[in-house]
């Protein structure tokens, strides 16, 4: 297969659920050892999307080809391909560290001296060989998710599913997770991932898609994303408890190229933030704190649904 | 390449090597609690023979066929609930190769293991007695082993549409505890009132009681040895089918 080829192509893709629409028809072309995202509050279709991906979930529309063959009709020989980090770790909390990469090995037909072999390499991969034969009951949070990603390596998969892989870990957790994902990449392991942090989003994923409501609503890299939705840097201003946000907003409009209204908090889209500081006190407007920082993810997604990613 | 189901199953015993112990102790003893208490100790009280048998080897196979069905019912209720609601040990299985009847034949295969090594338990123990009167009698465990599979697999299907655990408690009120009592493992079917007969002829543990009685005995029944054999396959391969559509209908969505 060429280096761009696609990996996974959809088009029109769709879940129903009985009483409502989980993903509404979605164009989706991952290319051969990017890392692709999808960018989107909880519920926003990206687990549903995932699981039609991973083939353990029939799709109710659209079409979905995945390493060239048909989701629908050829899912045990794609799974064979594919490897999964699954939102919850589904490990064996009763058998130990690598008792846990053996019998999901044999689930792939592969044979006991190569899965041994395996088990050993990925324990180091993901720097747990020294914990091979405790119970996955003694693990942390994060060495349980980089069990799972060890886990889903086993077979040597084309292309890795991780669905929020680093949800619920603590920063030095996520890092470790982060620069184990690159190391994948680097090996030319398609990496396909849904999260709600945008940092994560920004860190990894070469292209992402930003979904809402079962809907695609953006496309690109995330510097293109950035460019084309936000401004380069952001103005956050806070005001005191029950200040009248909307008409400070007013006063402030033509500062900015755009001006966003939080519960608690102004955002002031604008080229450089240093200028327009003086002309906020120019205005004789006092607010209580005052943070100037980059454009990132989050305020991108702020403009296309007019909510934030993490309520 | 072994078939695909092998990987399901060696699953299930690797976790079984963690718990066997636990279990072992009454799997061995629990049929000589049986045997000498009804079988000699009821037995004592009872005079009438049974095609010239005494009670101890009249109940003893009966009650290798309601071994089976206990170990049937234990393996496939539990066990298949936690593997969907708890421990979601099926969920893995489903993103590898494995397709469902794959997850469901390993998991069949595991508690086939089971039954037979409970019956084969009951078959050494009834030797003790001095129970088998005929060099059929071997043919007993497979008498037990069909019994069992053919309980196992309904059950796995209920256990796999259940929403909660109240199925199970139905299933043993109203399933299991009559059909063990009124099968015709502790008196003759024809000693029921004429209109509930048939629903003991119905049990799938009538079947596995009669087969088992005439091969441990040694009685002639040629004629219905193969009738006895085809029910139960019946029910093992009809709950083999339900198992495997309920369970893609709640794994597969």
């Amino acid at each position: 297969m060429s280096p761009d080829a696609t990996m996974i192509i959809a088009r029109g893709l769709t879940k129903r659920f009985e009483d409502r629409v989980a993903v509404a028809g979605i164009d989706i072309d991952v290319r051969a050892g990017e890392i692709f995202g999808f960018l989107g509050p909880n519920g926003a279709g990206k687990s549903s999307t995932m699981r039609m991906i991973g083939c353990v979930s029939p799709p109710s529309g659209g079409t979905l080809r995945i390493l060239g063959m048909d989701a629908h009709r050829e899912g045990p020989a794609i799974r064979a391909r594919l490897g999964v980090v699954p939102q919850e770790d589904q490990l064996d909390w009763e058998l130990t560290v690598r008792e846990n990469l053996l019998v999901y090995a044999r689930y792939f037909g592969i044979s006991r001296s190569v899965a041994r072999r395996r088990a050993d390499e990925l324990l180091e991969f993901v720097q747990l060989a020294d914990r091979a034969n405790e119970k996955v009951d003694a693990l942390s949070g994060g060495m349980r998710r980089r069990l799972t990603i060890a886990r889903a390596l086993v077979n040597e998969p084309r292309i890795v599913l991780l669905d929020e892989p680093t949800t619920g870990l603590d920063p030095q957790a996520r890092h470790l997770v982060w620069e184990r994902l690159f190391r994948l990449k680097q090996r030319g392991v398609t990496l396909v991932l849904t999260t709600h942090y945008m940092d994560e989003a920004e860190q990894l994923c070469d292209r992402l898609v930003v979904m809402d409501g079962g809907s695609i609503v953006a496309e690109g890299s995330p510097r293109e994303l950035l460019e084309r939705y936000c401004t380069r840097e952001v103005v956050e201003l806070r005001f005191g408890l029950d200040a009248p946000l909307a008409e400070l907003a007013d006063k402030v409009t033509d500062l900015a190229e755009r001006v966003e209204v939080l519960p608690d908090r102004l955002l002031l889209y604008v080229p450089d933030g240093d200028t327009t500081l003086p002309a906020l006190h120019d205005r004789n407007l006092t607010p209580t704190s005052v943070l100037v920082r980059r454009g990132t993810l989050e305020d991108v997604f702020l403009h296309l649904t007019g909510r934030t990613l993490v309520d | 390449m072994s078939h695909p189901a092998f990987g399901a199953l060696n699953y299930w015993f690797v976790q079984y090597r963690r718990t066997w112990r636990s279990s072992l102790f009454s799997t061995l003893i629990v049929p000589t609690f049986y045997l000498a208490g009804i079988g000699i100790g009821v037995g004592g009280y009872i005079d009438d023979d049974y095609a010239g048998v005494g009670y101890l080897a009249y109940l003893a196979p009966g009650l290798l066929a309601v071994s089976a069905v206990q170990t049937a019912v234990g393996e496939a209720s539990w066990p298949v609930y936690g593997a969907i609601k708890f421990n979601k040990q099926y969920l893995p299985m489903l993103a590898s190769p494995l397709r469902v009847i794959d997850i469901v034949l390993g998991h069949l295969g595991f508690i086939l293991f089971q039954i037979v090594f409970s019956v084969l338990v009951f078959f050494l123990t009834m030797l003790l007695f001095g129970v088998p009167q005929s060099g059929w009698a071997p043919l007993a465990i497979v008498a037990g082993a069909l019994t069992g599979m053919a309980v196992a697999t309904p059950v796995y299907a209920a256990a796999a549409n259940a929403k909660s655990d109240d199925t199970f408690t139905v299933l043993n009120r109203f399933g299991v505890i009559p059909m063990t009592l009124f099968s015709g493992v502790f008196f003759p079917v024809e000693q029921l009132p004429a209109l509930i007969q048939p629903l003991a002829w119905a049990s799938p543990l009538w079947h596995g009681t009669e087969l088992a009685r005439v091969w441990t005995l040694g009685m002639d029944s040629a004629l219905f040895v193969p009738l006895h054999v085809a029910y139960l396959l019946v029910w093992a391969v009809v709950g083999f089918y339900l198992a495997r559509t309920v369970l893609t209908r709640r794994l597969v969505v």
